[in-house]
Formats: C-alpha cells, structure tokens, sequence
C-alpha cells in the first residue's frame, strides 16, 4: 500500500458533467416489505455520490437495480439514458462492462490466485489474448492499490482490507465508466477504512469514474463525497454536502454525524 | 386443510418451473461458444481424479462380497461355476453403474452445491453476472459436462475393479486361474450388456452435476445454506439416479431383451 496521504481535503462540488445514471420514483418490495419507496438520484460525470441510510433500508437494492440485478417495481433506472429494465442480455452485458461493481466482501474468486482473478474480466470479458499485456495491465492494477507483492497469492491467505483492494483493483482493471461500492469499508479497523476510502478517491481520480458510494461509515463519506443523500424508510430525506448535512438541524441526520464527533 | 396444501403445491410447481428454466439456461449457454476448456478440464480432474480412489475401494469391496454373499447359494445348487458370469453381468449391467453413481452423487453433487453455495453467499457469482462474465458459461456448463464424462469413465474402471475384488474373493476359496475368470467373465457378456450401462451413466452423471450447479447455483445468501445446497443435492441427486435407472431398465427391456 503506498504512504496514505496525510491531509485528505473535503472535496468541493465542482462543475459536473452529463447525468450517467437517473433514478427516477423508483419502489421495490419483497414480499410484503416495501424496501424502495419513491427513490430519486442522480449521478452525473466525474461526480461521487454517497449513499447513507441505516442497514436495511435498501441502500444496496439501489445499485443492484443499476446494474440489472433487480428490477424496480415501479419507476425507472436509466444508465448513460437507457433503460436498463428494457435492456436485453447482450445490451446488459455491455452494460455492466461500463460499470464497476465493489462487493462488501471484495467477492475474490476464492480458487484463483490474485493474478487469475485478475486475468479473469481480462480474457473472458475483453477477450484478450496477448499475455504480456495481460501481465503489465495487471501487475499495473495491483501497483496501484498496492498489492504487487499479493500476485501469487490465493484469496484465502489475504486479509480483509487487502481482499477489498484487489476487489477494487479487479474491478478498475476493466475501466469502468461508472464504480458502484456498496459498503467498502465494512468490516474494517478504522485505519484500514481510511486506506480504503482514500484509495477510492485515488482511483477515482486516476480513472475518472463517477460513483455510488453505500455506506455509514462517515469517515469514508467525509473523505470521497462530492454529494451526500441521506436515506431512511424507503426514501432519499436528505442531500447536500459533508458540511451542509452536517449542520443540519434534524436529528435524524445529525445522528449520523455526530457518531464522528 | 385445503387451503393449508396450496403453498406447498405452488411451492413445487414453482421449484419445477426454476429448474426448468435452469435447464434451458444450461442449454443456451451449451451452444453459446466460447467453451471455458480449462475450467473443464480442471473439473474433470477435481471430479475424476480426485473421485478415483473412493470408486475404486468401493468396487473392489463390492466385488469381493458380492461373490462371497453369492458363492453358498449357487454352491447349494451345484452352480458354482456361474459365479463368475453372475458377478460380472450384475455388476457390469446394474450394480457398478448405480453404486458408482450413487457414490459419485455423495461425492461429487455435495462439493458442486456446497461450491456453489458458498460462491453465492460470498457475491462471487454476483460478482462475475455483474462484470459482463457469464457465471452460467463458466461455473455449470463446464461442471455438468464434467460430470457426465468423468462418471462413465469412473464406472468403467470400477467396473474393472469390481471384478477384480471378486477374482480374489473366488480364489481365496476355489483355485480358479486369472484368466480362466476373466474368461468367463467377458465370454458371458454381451456388447448389448455395456452398452446401455454406459449410456445410462452418462445421464447419471449429467443428473448429478445438473442437481449440484441448480443447488448451489440458487441456495439463499447465508451460511447454513450452504449446507443445505450440499444436502439436498446429494438427496435430490439420488433419487434422479433411481428414477433414471428404472427407466433405463424399461427402455433396454423394450430394445435389446425382448
């Protein structure tokens, strides 16, 4: 892992491009439990947005309808301006090629070594044959998250936060337009979290992604978002920036923050 | 009391429905292209290979006390000599190829459901749907193809072993040559004999693997999941094994022994 960066800045709003992703009334129940209720967001170019909201309140159901993995109920989920509940099994594949997905656990194929799991998008997704660009777009992902040394490796001999970074590096080595992380920090100590976090930011930055970012780990929403909308029973109730939210007058939102305090 | 057995009926028909569009998935991506050679060859180890020695000592077992259990009754009637026909053309015909199966079901479908299983609870087959792989492509077609390859293979060298479990339980108690038994073996089997046992190992093999992917392929996302995936391919795995055998048996009545 290279040095963390000692004065992480809070990122300022910038002048952001295209809407890439409008979620747009979307509800979704299971069973009798409506998880989605009337959800609305935007992500535009270059922008990190972070999702906060209680566990089990369907922050994750959000990003797996952007994906395909669910369909809304109602509403629509439009990535770069298609439907992606209309979308058919080839135009969904290329799809997902354009959108980055890091699971909580990293989702390390567990009987491959790092540098298969790796070469895996590579050879079945982008087809590529030529092993030596193979190895260098590789041995180039891992530098970057810092897990050169970890090539040979198997899942099982990583640990928790090295796991999530070959995740991440698995996932940027495709080249993702759009990264989704649905809790990246879960389960970490809190300096590992921050490894994390920044990380994200660095990737970010590097690759010119535009991202969701699912969490409630306020640290890491300080550190990368550029936005933040506040989720609870359904619904986005909040959104604005680190600053704006955390002086927010409603209780419900100021929980939130003041566990950093 | 009724309406008590509704959700059940739809619980099954439902299940039905899953596993027959499991099925068609199977196929479309059967004659996708791009066949994951490696992975294939690599499961045909790990389901072959590694399966290998357990087929083997329990044919070899079979074999040895099959000819024990039989040799006092054909001794009564003055048949000892058929013992060697007996053996071989019961467990060439039906007792190798459904003992290896069943074996193989216990072996094989619970390492494929609980494998699955646990990639379904730890998002690695999430994972690959969601990155634009085929996680279908990659994980069932090349298991079940496996399967139904390496399972005749098996069945053939128990086969083999069996017999020879039996030779040695006959010569611990009749001095009968190698190939004085072998002889009698082989000369008392017919090409129609082999034939439909390998065939019918084949959907053995291909309902094993088919059972173990649709198993752990749709477990919930949690831990004990995973047990039940393995558990419940192993029963529902045997009990196809059973099906498909009394049907092979009728449908080879029918063609061969009419």
């Amino acid at each position: 892992m290279e040095a963390a960066e000692t004065d992480i800045k809070l990122k300022k709003p910038e002048e952001k491009g295209e809407v890439v992703v409008n979620i747009a009334h979307v509800a979704k129940s299971f069973g009798n439990k409506d998880v989605l209720k009337d959800i609305n967001l935007q992500l535009k170019r270059g922008e990190n947005v972070v999702v906060l909201g209680k566990s089990g309140q369907g922050k994750s159901v959000t990003i797996q309808c952007i994906v395909g993995m669910l369909t809304p109920d109602k509403g629509t989920v439009k990535v770069f301006g298609n439907d992606v509940a209309q979308m058919g099994e080839e135009q969904l594949k290329e799809l997902r090629i354009k959108i980055g997905f890091l699971f909580q656990s990293g989702a390390l194929y567990d009987s491959m070594t790092v540098r298969e799991n790796m070469e895996f998008p590579l050879t079945r997704i982008k087809k590529m044959t030529d092993q030596a660009e193979i190895d260098k777009l590789v041995e180039e992902a891992l530098d970057g998250v810092g897990l050169k040394e970890a090539i040979d490796k198997m899942p099982s001999d990583l640990s928790g936060g090295m796991r999530k970074r070959a995740g991440l590096a698995r996932t940027l080595i495709m080249q993702p337009e759009i990264m989704l992380y649905d809790e990246p920090t879960t389960g970490l100590d809190p300096i590992t979290s921050r490894e994390i976090s920044e990380l994200i930011l660095r990737m970010q930055e590097k690759y010119k992604t535009s991202s969701i970012i699912i969490t409630h780990d306020m640290e890491c929403a300080r550190i990368t978002a550029d936005r933040i909308v506040i989720m609870n029973d359904g619904e986005y109730i909040a959104e604005g920036s680190y600053e704006e939210l955390e002086n927010s007058e409603d209780e419900f939102i100021r929980s939130f923050f003041n566990q950093t305090k | 009391m009724a309406e008590q057995a509704i959700p059940g009926y739809k619980k099954w028909l439902e299940a039905v429905g899953d596993q027959g569009v499991f099925f068609s998935s199977f196929f479309r991506n059967l004659f996708r292209g791009g066949f994951e050679w490696s992975e294939f060859v690599r499961q045909c180890y790990e389901i072959g290979y590694r399966s290998l020695m357990l087929v083997g000592i329990t044919s070899f077992i079979m074999g040895l006390v099959l000819i024990l259990q039989l040799r006092p009754s054909l001794l009564e009637l003055g048949a000892e000599s058929m013992l060697p026909r007996t053996l071989a053309v019961s467990f060439i015909r039906e007792i190798g190829p459904v003992i290896i199966a069943i074996i193989c079901a216990g072996k094989v479908a619970s390492g494929i459901g609980a494998e699955l299983g646990s990639m379904k609870v730890t998002e690695q087959i999430d994972a690959m749907e969601v990155s634009g792989a085929n996680p279908l492509q990659y994980l069932v077609v090349t298991r079940v193809l496996a399967t139904a390859f390496m399972v005749p293979l098996l069945t053939l060298i128990g086969d083999a072993i069996g017999l020879f479990g039996g030779y040695l339980a006959l010569n611990f108690t009749d001095d009968i040559s190698f190939s004085l038994y072998f002889t009698k073996c082989i000369s008392s089997l017919e090409f129609m004999d082999l034939l439909p046992a390998v065939v019918k190992t084949i959907f053995f093999g291909f309902a094993i693997g088919f059972v173990g992917c649709y198993k752990g392929y749709n477990s919930n996302k949690g831990t004990e999941s995973v047990g039940l995936a393995a558990n419940s391919a192993v029963v529902t795995a045997s009990l196809w094994i059973f099906v498909i055998d009394a049907l092979a048996v009728q449908i080879t009545s029918i063609l061969f022994y009419r």
